[in-house]
């Protein structure tokens, strides 16, 4: 490795309304390495490398890149000096071929652009990367691994030297994290250099050359890979505590069927294959059945079907043994239902509505908060208050707009009205993604609390770790398929990972 | 040095009461530069709206009688809007409501005389339903871009209302418009040209602030305006309550052109279709869809009407000059509003030249 620093970042402060996302933070890039920057979400590290693109600019500190003092006001500027960032969502469009992505938006692009020679130029930096991108190919028929690669030539066709990659593995399959592992190693041989965002502890072995922690917007330790020994140190030091590395759970004691799916198919016009096909479950009191899967394998429409939001095409649905296939949701929730959706903005809270009013919303057709359909304020206000209380939601006052809250109070908010109300059977959704670590485990909790308590918990998630540790049961989804339904004890990583590739159980 | 927008962590209570305040400056102000440039005294002119408005009983009469319309016309607008449902029909509502008071009026002679006015007012409400109800169902069922249908129905709604007042309901004298309504089904007056009507107006204030703020239905409401993927989470009907609010919001829309056609034209005709609706989109923006706000809203726009209506006479103005400053008013309040969510902030300028090291 050169020993030559392409970035310095130093004592960066950057401040938002009433919170510091980072404050004094130093960081240095050397060519030909992989710098990992590990941290709980909301630790800082996007913000910091949003600094490094332009989209924000630091309150404080200085940016020095190839040792020459910057000042980047836009991405372009970035780009400019070879800077370029793969932010989670895909900037794609669609409905466009890859060399028409590619040239999108590029400086100096003429009226007419000349397609063979973009082509042509595009095969070549493939090859030499070993990205298997063609340029003619349409980015809706690509997979999310390939467009991932749409994305790195995108930057590379763009002269970028440093690539950031925004936690580049949350939508990948194992195997295909293995190839993007292979292709940042080729960059580097070529003498790029590469910023590895991530929170997954196990990513930062395989990928990186150096480790920096953030928390709480600080830097809290930098160390070269070769020297960990042990990831519970790194682990510590993001969290800043020793971490749980398991929870407590009551005996395993599984009672009547509460749940049960059989023949479950859903067809869209929108996707060319079914997003549920014959989907057979059962989840039976006392019970969490964990649904592992990459994102977009038919999950939440798992979900859906099973609380009346989506239609089914074909097959029966039973809630506490009553057939209940394509009833509202209301009926739904009426027999028992709580759902923690997989969006909790768009799904779970009405933003402007106050934390009171959401704590509420399954709860203000009881009598318990309103008499002859009108709305009892008092009752609601004592009612809010104490379920702030139990599950420690983190709010200015019950009134404060739902939107202002953090993603973990706005979750703790959602979880305490659907805990609240549960009635047997409760349908948890990604509960605890982009959650730092503690409120995590105030949801994990819940959950096992609430099937210690005898109900059917059905529990999506895509971190392997956590579904072993929650789950007593789990299935795998792919491509709207159960794959396999195994007992936790029987799941090991491998397995699950090839299941949820699409490998068939008898190929295992 | 240079200004940045930063979003606030709370809506601002005191920028909700100074936006609309400065915002109404901001207006005149505006309104001045055009009146200059029409070679028009802009004070003089503000004085003249404001006597021609407010100057004598008599103008103090005409303004409430022409606030009646527009505040019906606003309530409607604002409980479709509540739910995101861009109605823009309550004027072609409006109009149906004067066709169904008409047709009572008119043919329904069999009934006893004590309530013809009642029923009359009830088929108002019941043609207005109507018209705010099929757009809703059609957007409830099938998707149906309300924006468009509640627009074209409006032209629907003028269309048949020609047809009947110069056509196939036609009065045996004159040339166009309907029979005048038997003079015991009026609507009666209490001050000169102010009728009973107003109460209506009022009562209905109170039952929907009450409707929409303190019931269930109104939290639903709510819920399905503000998140409406959230509320079909929570159970919340989305279909149901859609075509329900249309058919509330078309029905005031359609009581307000029966209870103006009851107290002050007594017929179909010409001019029926006078742009109460579309001020009416006005009114419930600008009172943030508060009904209470709605009385002191279409009160201000009326007194715009009525006194812009003295320019002509007295300023040798155009008459379009008050649809103008009517335009003006709500520019520069939309654009304010972002100053409830957001605050300016002064940021000291940094160099912006790359240095060597």
């Amino acid at each position: 490795m050169e020993n030559t620093p392409v970035v310095q970042m130093r004592n960066i402060t950057k401040r938002f309304p009433g919170v510091i996302a980072n404050e004094g933070v130093d960081l240095t890039l050397h060519k030909g390495e992989v710098l990992a920057l590990l941290g709980e979400n909301g630790a800082g590290k996007s913000t910091l490398m949003n600094m490094l693109v332009g989209l924000y600019r630091p309150d404080e500190g200085e940016i020095y890149v190839n040792c020459k003092k910057a000042t980047i006001n836009s991405p372009q500027d970035s780009m400019a000096l070879g800077i370029g960032m793969i932010h989670q969502e895909f900037m794609l469009v669609g409905n466009l071929s890859v060399a028409e992505n590619i040239v999108l938006g590029l400086p100096g692009l003429e009226i007419k652009p000349n397609f063979t020679e973009i082509g042509k130029r595009i095969i070549e930096l493939s090859n030499k990367y070993d990205l298997g991108v063609k340029p003619d190919s349409i980015i809706d028929d690509l997979t999310v691994g390939e467009q991932q690669r749409v994305e790195i030539l995108k930057l590379l066709y763009r002269g970028a030297n440093i690539l950031i990659l925004d936690e580049p593995t949350a939508v990948l399959t194992p195997g295909e994290s293995k190839e993007l592992n292979s292709i940042i190693k080729k960059m580097l041989s070529e003498g790029k250099s590469a910023v590895f965002i991530t929170h997954k502890m196990n990513e930062v072995l395989d990928f990186s050359d150096t480790v920096q922690v953030l928390r709480k917007g600080k830097n809290v330790g930098t160390r070269a890979t070769s020297t960990i020994t042990k990831l519970q140190d790194i682990a510590n030091l993001m969290v800043g505590r020793d971490v749980l590395f398991s929870l407590e759970k009551g005996e395993f004691k599984p009672g009547e069927v509460k749940v049960e799916l059989k023949d479950v198919t859903c067809i869209t016009n929108t996707s060319p294959r079914p997003l549920l096909d014959h989907v057979n479950l059962q989840i039976r009191s006392g019970e969490i059945l964990g649904i592992a899967g990459v994102a977009g394998n038919g999950q939440q429409a798992l979900s859906e079907v099973i609380t009346g939001l989506r239609r089914t095409c074909e097959g029966h649905i039973f809630l506490n043994g009553i057939e209940m296939t394509n009833k509202t949701p209301l009926q739904v929730i009426n027999s028992g239902v709580s759902h923690i959706p997989a969006d909790r903005n768009k799904m779970g809270i009405v933003g402007d509505m106050s934390v009171g009013e959401n704590l509420s919303m399954k709860k203000y057709r009881t009598e318990e908060l309103t008499q002859h359909n009108i709305v009892n304020k008092s009752l609601i206000k004592v009612f809010a208050n104490k379920l702030i209380k139990t599950f420690t939601i983190k709010t200015p006052t019950q009134y404060t707009n739902a939107k202002f809250l953090s993603g973990g109070n706005i979750q703790k908010t959602i979880l305490a009205r659907e805990i609240d109300s549960c009635k047997g059977i409760l349908i948890a959704v990604y509960p605890s993604r982009g959650l730092d670590v503690g409120a995590t485990e105030t949801v994990r909790k819940n959950i096992i609390a609430q099937r210690d308590k005898g109900a059917a918990v059905l529990f999506v998630s895509e971190e392997l770790d956590e579904l072993q540790m929650v789950s007593d049961r789990i299935a795998v989804m792919y491509e709207g398929r159960i794959m396999d339904v195994m007992d936790t004890k029987d799941a090991t990583t491998e397995k699950i990972g090839l299941l949820m590739a699409g490998v068939e159980r008898s190929d295992v | 040095m240079r200004l940045v927008l930063e979003k606030r962590n709370e809506k601002s209570k005191k920028m909700q009461i100074l936006v609309p305040i400065f915002s109404l400056i901001i207006s005149a102000l505006l309104g001045a530069i055009v009146l200059l440039l029409t070679n028009a005294n802009p004070i003089k002119t503000y004085a003249t709206i404001i006597h021609g408005a407010f100057g004598s009983p008599t103008k103090i009469q005409y303004t409430l009688v022409k606030m009646l319309p527009l505040l019906m016309c606003g309530l409607s607008v604002g409980i479709a809007f509540r739910l995101k449902f861009w109605n823009i029909g309550a004027e072609g509502q409006y109009v149906m409501g004067v066709i169904g008071i008409t047709w009572v009026m008119q043919f329904w002679t069999w009934l006893p005389p004590i309530l013809v006015l009642p029923i009359a007012l009830i088929m108002s409400f019941a043609f207005g339903g109507l018209w705010g109800g099929i757009p809703g169902a059609l957007k409830a069922h099938w998707k149906v871009d309300e924006t468009l249908v509640t627009l074209m129905m409006n032209y629907i709604a003028i269309g048949i209302a020609e047809y009947l007042y110069i056509n196939a309901w036609k009065a045996p004298k004159g040339n166009m418009g309907t029979v005048k309504y038997p003079e015991y089904a009026w609507i009666g007056k209490m001050w000169g040209k102010v009728h009973y009507g107003i109460f209506i107006a009022l009562i209905l204030v109170a039952v929907l602030y009450f409707l929409l703020y303190k019931t269930r239905w109104g939290f639903e409401l709510n819920m399905i305006g503000k998140n409406s993927e959230a509320a079909r989470c929570q159970g919340v009907s989305i279909k149901r309550n859609i075509i329900l609010a249309m058919i509330l919001s078309g029905g005031i829309a359609g009581l307000g052109g029966g209870i103006n056609s009851a107290a002050v034209t007594h017929c179909l005709t010409k001019g029926v279709d006078s742009g109460y609706g579309f001020t009416g989109i006005l009114i419930a923006w600008m009172s943030n869809l508060n009904p209470i706000l709605s009385i002191f809203i279409s009160l201000f726009l009326a007194a715009l009407q009525t006194g812009s209506d003295a320019l002509q006479i007295t300023m040798k103005l155009p008459s379009s000059m008050s649809e103008v400053l009517q335009g003006l008013i709500l520019l520069p309040l939309l654009a304010g509003n972002i100053f409830i969510d957001h605050r300016l902030r002064i940021v000291e300028k940094k160099s912006t030249e790359a240095l060597e090291e």
